[in-house]
């Protein structure tokens, strides 16, 4: 049956997450995020599953990575200065390749910012917060209806590849309200981690099975006893000084993700076929493209726009791709030149423009209408 | 109905979010499409509020109001403010407040909105629900049926009479006008 409810989107993300298998959320409350740790703390318990509101953010995100070593699928959400917090977790994350899900909604900074305000500061820091050679995958919703078909995706990127994801969204998506359909006989695609199969791999919880781009799990603290670190470690889990092993790994752990990059990388692209100019724009900055490009066409202009659902890794390959007709490229986005500078390091040959936001109001469709029409 | 943008402002704790999201619901129920958002600062209560409601039948792009077609202002601060270049804009200002004589708009009503809550309804809470049946009355939007459904998704269990009296008590305060 389908059914039309008003949902906000901070809501929609627990219920994708939900749907998706999550059965454990720690959090620290944050606006403009908080919504989504009232939801959990609500709805976790109605699915047989766990909500805790932990002392800080460090403190939740070693609970999500702990919830999930023992085979749970969890999820953290948090804004700016609690991203921040949650970095060194997030490495860890990374390195012990445990698949968690972690909610980005931004605020502007540095440090506490505007806690109110929309923002979407966080795009480096998403992808090289934490220190160290990783590698990372973050998405960002456009609509409330994307927020709960996109954290699906992220549950299903994490378990498949072993890796956190970062949901980044923004404060125009995150408390928006709009309808949202919801299709009880729609199937969705549910993935999970594949588990050892192999007897004789079960005390080895990093060694990578022939044509695997990952380990294959097997549960911590059930029966067999095995190690998990932080530090460069081999195929046992133990720490290792071997250069050629701590080599090994973090190569691997980056092209788990560089291979795959088609099966990762999502875009959305709207009028580029014939357009003199496309704005690249992602997350809540698209409904305000969105609304320049109708009006903009209205006229007659030749413009589109690209927007990267994907924002980790970066669709190079598809912006890239631009038809010849775009002579002009437009960056829209809510901070001071962030996605800007993968724009200009994929694209060599167009004139780059940007529109760009730091005092935590929206950027207008009459703003980018402007850039546009000013365009020489 | 073509595209409307509906702001309220007044004060934090008045429920003016509560009330764009009441009347968000109602255009769901009645199947148009609609976006609710809201901005406030980080203190709990007292601070200015402004939320705001898109309803049409068209598909949303910009979720934000940039130009209102209709403006509800709850408290004299949030109309100073919001009240500029409102020439084609509807304003709704509580009959309490001070509206400048110089003020510019398609419509100006003023309507007792606290007063019905705080004495015909009895609870000066219900103020933003006794706005909520105002507006729609005033601006045609759906149902008064739908409309309390809408309202009653979005209240405590138990409060459904008090709430019905002030929708009521709303709907009249509109024919006034």
């Amino acid at each position: 049956m389908k059914n039309r409810v008003l949902m906000q989107g901070n809501e929609a993300v627990v219920e994708g997450a939900i749907k998706a298998g999550m059965r454990f959320f720690a959090g620290y409350p944050i606006t403009p995020s908080t919504e989504i740790a009232e939801q959990s703390a609500v709805r976790l318990p109605q699915v047989g599953g766990h909500f805790i509101q932990m002392e800080d953010e460090i403190g939740s995100m070693a609970a999500v990575i702990g919830a999930s070593a023992v085979g749970t699928k969890s999820m953290t959400a948090t804004s700016g200065p609690g991203f921040s917090l949650k970095q060194e977790n997030i490495g860890y994350a990374c390195m012990t390749e445990i698949p968690v899900v972690i909610v980005d909604v931004q605020r502007s900074g540095p440090s506490t910012g505007l806690p109110t305000s929309p923002s979407q500061s966080d795009v480096m820091q998403a992808r090289w917060g934490t220190h160290g050679d990783h590698s990372i995958i973050a998405i960002s919703p456009s609509s409330v209806s994307e927020c709960y078909n996109l954290i699906i995706r992220a549950f299903n990127l994490a378990e498949k590849y072993r890796t956190p994801v970062i949901f980044l969204m923004d404060e125009i998506v995150g408390h928006l309200r709009e309808g949202i359909e919801f299709d009880d006989e729609a199937e969705v695609e549910i993935i999970e981690r594949k588990m050892k199969q192999r007897p004789d791999t079960l005390h080895l919880p990093y060694h990578v099975c022939e044509g695997d781009d990952v380990p294959r799990f097997h549960l911590t603290g059930y029966d067999i006893r095995y190690n998990i670190t932080g530090l460069a470690h081999g195929p046992d889990g133990f720490p290792t000084n071997n250069n050629e092993v701590a080599g090994q790994l973090v190569t691997r752990l980056m092209k788990k993700i560089e291979n795959n990059i088609d099966d990762i990388v999502e875009v959305e692209e709207k009028f580029c076929d014939d357009a003199e100019t496309v704005i690249v724009c992602y997350g809540g900055t698209k409904r305000s493209v969105m609304s320049a490009v109708e009006e903009l066409r209205a006229k007659g202009k030749k413009v589109g726009y690209f927007r990267p659902i994907t924002i980790w890794p970066f669709p190079e390959k598809q912006l890239s791709a631009l038809p010849k007709s775009v002579k002009n490229i437009i960056v829209a986005e809510h901070n001071y030149g962030q996605i800007l500078l993968e724009v200009e390091r994929v694209i060599k040959d167009r004139k780059i423009g940007f529109v760009g936001k730091v005092d935590g109001t929206v950027i207008t469709p009459s703003e980018i209408v402007k850039a546009v029409e000013e365009v020489k | 109905m073509s595209k409307m943008e509906i702001r309220l402002a007044g004060s934090g704790g008045q429920g003016v979010i509560l009330a764009t999201i009441i009347l968000a619901e109602a255009a769901i129920i009645a199947g148009k499409n609609t976006a609710q958002s809201q901005s406030y600062g980080p203190e709990a209560r007292g601070g200015m509020c402004k939320a705001e409601v898109i309803i049409s039948d068209e598909q949303i792009g910009f979720t934000k109001v940039t130009k209102p077609t209709f403006l509800l202002a709850l408290t004299q601060a949030s109309l100073d403010k919001y009240a500029v270049n409102v020439d084609d804009c509807i304003v709704m200002a509580d009959s309490s407040l001070d509206i400048p004589a110089s003020l510019k708009a398609k419509k100006i009503y003023a309507l007792p909105i606290l007063e019905t809550a705080r004495t015909e309804v009895g609870k000066a809470f219900t103020a933003n629900i006794v706005a909520v049946a105002a507006i729609n009355a005033a601006l045609g939007l759906v149902s008064l049926d739908d409309l309390e459904k809408a309202v009653f998704r979005h209240i405590p269990k138990g409060t459904e009479e008090i709430n019905r009296k002030a929708l009521y008590a709303g709907e009249r305060l509109a024919k006034t006008i």
